[in-house]
């Protein structure tokens, strides 16, 4: 644009120009009226489209009137035969996506570019009329495309190619009509053509297995142009494997030679996407992953930051389920701690966070310390992250793992930092007994300094809860009640809250705190006063307001078993009165969340190397709900709940898993329904159970679902009595019976239903059912102290397996026990693996197992079996759970 | 679309992280707001990295973001998590040294605004709806210049980087043309 171009020595004088600026929407939308002019100026109106394409990618919005006013008078430009000029028509018209009925006017003018001569008109004619176009005009103009998919020049080709990608998401019906065509197009010599030809042929026949099997297959073996087709081509491959093997197919698994061959590839992106397909396939063995390793090893040393990036996630993936497989990368993934880019240097912290072993950790640490210091807050969370599970998977190195956790939360950083390490702490204590003493003692020498209100009332309140309970409960009394004198009123308040909860645990400390107590009876901010009032009352137990100490007890320490919402609702509906609030009013079911705001909860976890879910307590929340269901509080404790077992295929109408609650005497399964069809509301939903092949169990009582709208879970169970103590076992079937009734989903009307029923498929309650996962952390202290007065020990042959890992996971599974330090994963291609096992089995029987497994050349598996626990009938009962 | 290889985004952004040209193909970032909130965010992370050797990359809002930076100019593209980081790689760098064949070497911020048109065109002939229609720079800038009305300009007017670059410009058209 020469009118633009200025001598260079202006650039000092006027720093900041350009070309734009003062630019303004009016004055352009004026200039654009020479379009319209009867002698074109191209090069005017060349400039003119510019500024209006400026306006609007700077979020500039025309309205309608003014972007119709434009658009007319656009279309006047193609009278012009100025080629530059028509290249930036065509932007413009892209840009201002005129209306159906504005889109006519310009369809002649197109459709004689897209016959037009030159090659440039003609592919840029198709995507501008593809993208502006509707079904309608599309018959009209599928003659064209189809002969421009076909056509010599590739740049037609790869024009008609991609607006029919486009297309098929509207228009399927048509583009599918073009599949000999696009065929055709496939075998183009021209590399970009096949890329995209490929792309949608895939697309039209992605229904069908058959054809899209027969595709890969042929051409895997044919010749694939461009490393984008190659990549493409892979990616259908993983497709086809994923699909084949749920046929069950044993023996060598097909087409992975080929994705093998393209780790040899000439083009880093296509053996990168073979590499990545090969360790996504589903139940990949070693002997597969370890050529895909190598070639991502060496990308770790690359000179690009991109490469190495690419490499390290994807064995930060690995590592999720093959940690033994990365381990060959160890040195590789050390050097890139200090890599210049953070994203790599974390991803491979984590990543030798999860393959490292035992006698690396101390070693792990000392690097990891260093680096902390010059990493954004972001990275830092992931690590700490990657070091909680760590330190949860080698409980014996707590020490050094707590030190670590413990020097940075003195470090400067941010509350979500903090955060992360503060839970991390308190779920290392929560989880490793011995561990809470020091981890006790870090949090308080934390809340010493903490600026984090936040943070210091969450701390204080497990303090409260944690630090009575231990060896020397006054020692906290210091730190607790620094906070009274130093910290601002919230942190004040909760400092009371912990002390009386100290108070009333711990008699020795009781005159001592009262002593404390009474001094907050002058703090200057009024809910530390009550707070210290009410507990010097309550605890002090002078007969006046609470009885006996249980009730203390149960005030001070006792949760709200209620949703905090269902609360603030009926507090709001109270209306001031005689009558007193009656808690007990309070609705306990919990409302489900609106089913779209679940979907998205569910979606991929986010950031860097997803960072591992925490172990959470399910538990409690299932014993309360069933406690506080009439027909089932006599049962007494709940000594196990299942994780749930699916009875629906996904996607049905009607989802339902069930959750195995195991009581002394007694089952009760708990049946999770969702109903999934908007247009109907099931009501009095039951499950119709048939235990015939369950002999020892007997029904005893049902609670029906009430209602079961759409999208919003609700659960109905059936109880069976049991003998008791016994781990019972047998097969269930199950019937989901109700009435269903039509809803208008706009207005939420229902209408009269009728009664039906729904088959769901059986589930089993096996021993594994009746066995606690308890872990420990010193299993050989665990087994000595067990002794061997009760020690069984026999030897099975558990035939041929896939692998030693999977045999090892299959006995896991089938005891239902915890493994212990970290032997749960077998070594890539190691010949014999030991695995201990630690659990507690119905009637509060300790177990501990250790397995030995051996495998030989004909993958036949041998293991030794040998059980220590506290009762004979138990150790011969899980030898009996394998002989079967 | 599953399968295809998708583009986000591709930003071309100043110093100060302002918009020189952006193009988004996501739904993603519905509004501008949300698409300046995302090119903040994105700017904050990366300026003060050294990207203008090797293209660098990051994670943001669970999208992987190439980068490259010469001069005032930041060049960005955008793809999905799942995406192969290379491919979006190859975008990044045939949009890079497109724009520089066709700024003739002169790699700023001003040079980008003058021939903005040569810009927009630009990154219409690399992705049309996120799909890639091209990657390699010459192919790209040999498309968009064919018609360019600046190509014109006088030699006397440019100086002899500027020189050079356009023979060499014009070397290469003729090569791919034969």
């Amino acid at each position: 644009m020469a009118q633009y171009v200025k001598k260079d020595d202006d650039l000092d004088e006027e720093a900041e120009y350009s070309p734009f600026s003062g630019i303004d929407k009016g004055a352009v939308l004026q200039e654009a009226r020479c379009f319209n002019d009867a002698q074109i100026d191209s090069r005017r109106c060349s400039q003119v489209i510019t500024k209006l394409l400026y306006l609007l990618n700077q979020g500039e919005t025309f309205t309608k009137t003014e972007a119709t006013e434009v658009f007319f008078s656009v279309t006047k430009l193609f009278q012009a035969k100025d080629t530059g000029l028509r290249r930036m028509t065509y932007l413009i018209i892209k840009e201002l996506s005129p209306s159906s009925d504005e889109v006519i006017i310009v369809t002649s003018s197109l459709m004689k570019d897209m016959n037009s001569k030159t090659d440039v008109y003609r592919a840029n004619a198709i995507r501008v009329l593809c993208r502006i176009t509707d079904g309608t005009l599309l018959t009209q103009i599928e003659r064209y495309l189809k002969q421009a998919i076909v056509d010599k020049n590739p740049v037609v080709a790869s024009a008609a190619l991609v607006s029919g990608i486009h297309l098929l998401q509207t228009n399927p019906e048509i583009v599918k009509r073009w599949s000999n065509e696009v065929q055709e197009a496939v075998q183009s010599r021209a590399a970009l053509v096949q890329f995209h030809a490929l792309a949608l042929l895939q697309q039209i026949r992605q229904n069908d297995r058959l054809a899209v099997s027969k595709l890969v297959t042929s051409l895997t073996k044919g010749t694939v142009r461009s490393p984008l087709a190659q990549c493409l081509l892979i990616r259908y491959t993983s497709q086809v494997i994923r699909e084949s093997s749920m046929n069950g197919q044993n023996g060598d698994r097909p087409f992975y030679d080929y994705l093998e061959g393209c780790l040899r590839h000439k083009s880093e992106m296509v053996i990168f996407e073979a590499a990545r397909a090969i360790t996504e396939l589903s139940g990949v063995t070693s002997r597969e992953l370890t050529p895909a390793i190598t070639v991502l090893q060496l990308f770790l040393s690359s000179s690009k930051p991109v490469l190495r990036f690419a490499a390290v996630r994807t064995l930060n993936k690995v590592a999720m389920t093959h940690p033994m497989a990365v381990t060959t990368c160890n040195i590789d993934m050390e050097s890139l701690i200090s890599d210049q880019n953070r994203s790599i240097a974390t991803l491979a912290i984590t990543t030798l966070l999860k393959t490292g072993n035992e006698s690396g950790v101390d070693r792990l640490m000392k690097q990891i310390t260093s680096f902390m210091s010059d990493i954004a807050d972001e990275f830092k969370i992931v690590v700490v992250d990657a070091i909680r599970s760590l330190c949860l998977k080698f409980p014996l190195k707590f020490r050094t793992l707590m030190n670590f956790l413990s020097n940075i939360l003195r470090e400067e950083g941010g509350f979500e930092y903090k955060k992360a390490i503060v839970d991390s702490i308190v779920t290392i204590i929560s989880d490793i007994p011995d561990a809470k003493e020091t981890g006790l003692l870090h949090l308080c020498e934390f809340i010493e300094d903490c600026e984090f209100t936040y943070l210091s009332t969450q701390i204080l309140h497990f303090l409260g809860i944690e630090g009575p309970k231990t060896s020397d409960p006054s020692k906290y009394i210091r730190y607790i009640y620094n906070r009274v004198i130093l910290e601002n009123a919230t942190v004040r308040a909760s400092a009371v809250s912990t002390l009386a909860k100290f108070g009333a645990m711990v008699d020795s400390l009781k005159p001592r705190i009262f002593v404390l107590l009474r001094r907050c009876l002058y703090d200057n901010d009024d809910e530390v006063r009550d707070r210290a009032t009410l507990y010097l009352n309550t605890i002090g137990g002078d007969g006046s307001v609470v009885e006996t100490d249980k009730d203390v007890k149960g005030f001070l320490f006792g949760r709200l078993d209620l949703p905090l919402a269902n609360l603030e609702a009926s507090l709001k509906n109270y209306e001031p009165s005689e009558e007193p609030f009656d808690i007990n009013s309070v609705p306990k079911e919990t409302k489900a969340q609106p089913f779209a705001e679940k979907k998205s909860a569910a979606k991929k976890p986010t950031g860097l190397g997803a960072p591992p879910v925490a172990p959470t307590s399910t538990a409690d929340s299932y014993e309360k709900l069933l406690l506080s269901i009439p027909e089932f509080s006599s049962f007494g404790k709940l000594f196990k709940s299942s994780a749930p077992v699916e009875l629906t295929e996904s996607e049905t109408e009607y989802e339902v898993n069930v959750v195995k609650h195991i009581f002394d005497q007694h089952v009760v399964f708990q049946y999770n329904c969702t109903n999934t069809i908007p247009e109907q509301l099931l009501e009095d939903v039951t499950i119709v159970v048939d235990a015939s092949e369950a002999e020892e169990f007997e029904e005893v009582a049902t609670k029906p679902l009430k209602s079961l709208p759409y999208g919003t879970p609700g659960q109905t169970f059936v109880a069976f009595e049991k003998p008791e103590g016994v781990p019972a076992v047998g097969k269930f079937s199950n019937v989901l019976r109700f009435i269903v009734k039509e809803v208008d989903p706009s207005t939420g009307e229902a209408e009269d239903g009728v009664e039906d029923e729904y088959q769901l498929e059986e589930f089993e309650v096996v021993a594994a059912d009746y066995m606690l996962k308890v872990g420990v952390s010193n299993f050989r202290n665990a087994w000595e102290s067990l002794g061997p007065d009760f020690e069984r020990v026999d030897e099975y042959g558990l035939g041929p397996r896939e692998s030693l890992k999977e045999a090892v996971s299959a006995v896991i599974n089938l005891l239902g026990m915890q493994p212990c330090e970290g032997t749960e994963v077998v070594a890539a291609n190691s010949r014999s693996h030991t695995c201990l096992l630690s659990g507690v089995y119905i009637g509060n029987v300790k177990v501990a197992v250790r397995l030995s497994f051996g495998v030989d050349s004909a993958k036949e598996v041998a293991m030794k079996l040998a059980v220590r626990s506290e009762d004979a009938t138990v150790s011969d009962a899980i030898h009996e759970l394998v002989a079967n | 679309m599953e399968y295809c290889p998708l583009v986000k985004n591709i930003l071309l952004l100043d110093s100060e992280g302002g918009r020189i040209a952006v193009k988004y193909y996501s739904d993603d970032w519905p509004t501008n707001n949300a698409k300046e909130a995302f090119e903040k965010s994105i700017f904050t992370k990366t300026h003060k990295i050294n990207a203008r050797t090797e293209a660098e990359i990051t994670m943001l809002d669970s999208n992987v973001v190439l980068y490259k930076f010469v001069q005032d100019l930041h060049f960005f593209v955008t793809g999905g998590d799942s995406e192969n980081e290379l491919i979006l790689s190859t975008v990044l760098q045939g949009f890079f040294d497109a724009v520089g064949i066709l700024l003739r070497g002169n790699l700023n911020k001003r040079e980008a605004l003058e021939n903005l048109d040569l810009i927009l065109l630009c990154l219409d002939e690399i992705i049309d709806g996120g799909i890639i229609l091209e990657t390699d720079a010459n192919v790209i800038a040999g498309k968009v210049a064919s018609h360019s009305v600046d190509s014109a300009a006088p030699l006397s007017e440019q100086t002899i980087s500027q020189a050079l670059a356009t023979a060499r410009e014009h070397f290469t058209r003729s090569l791919l043309s034969g």
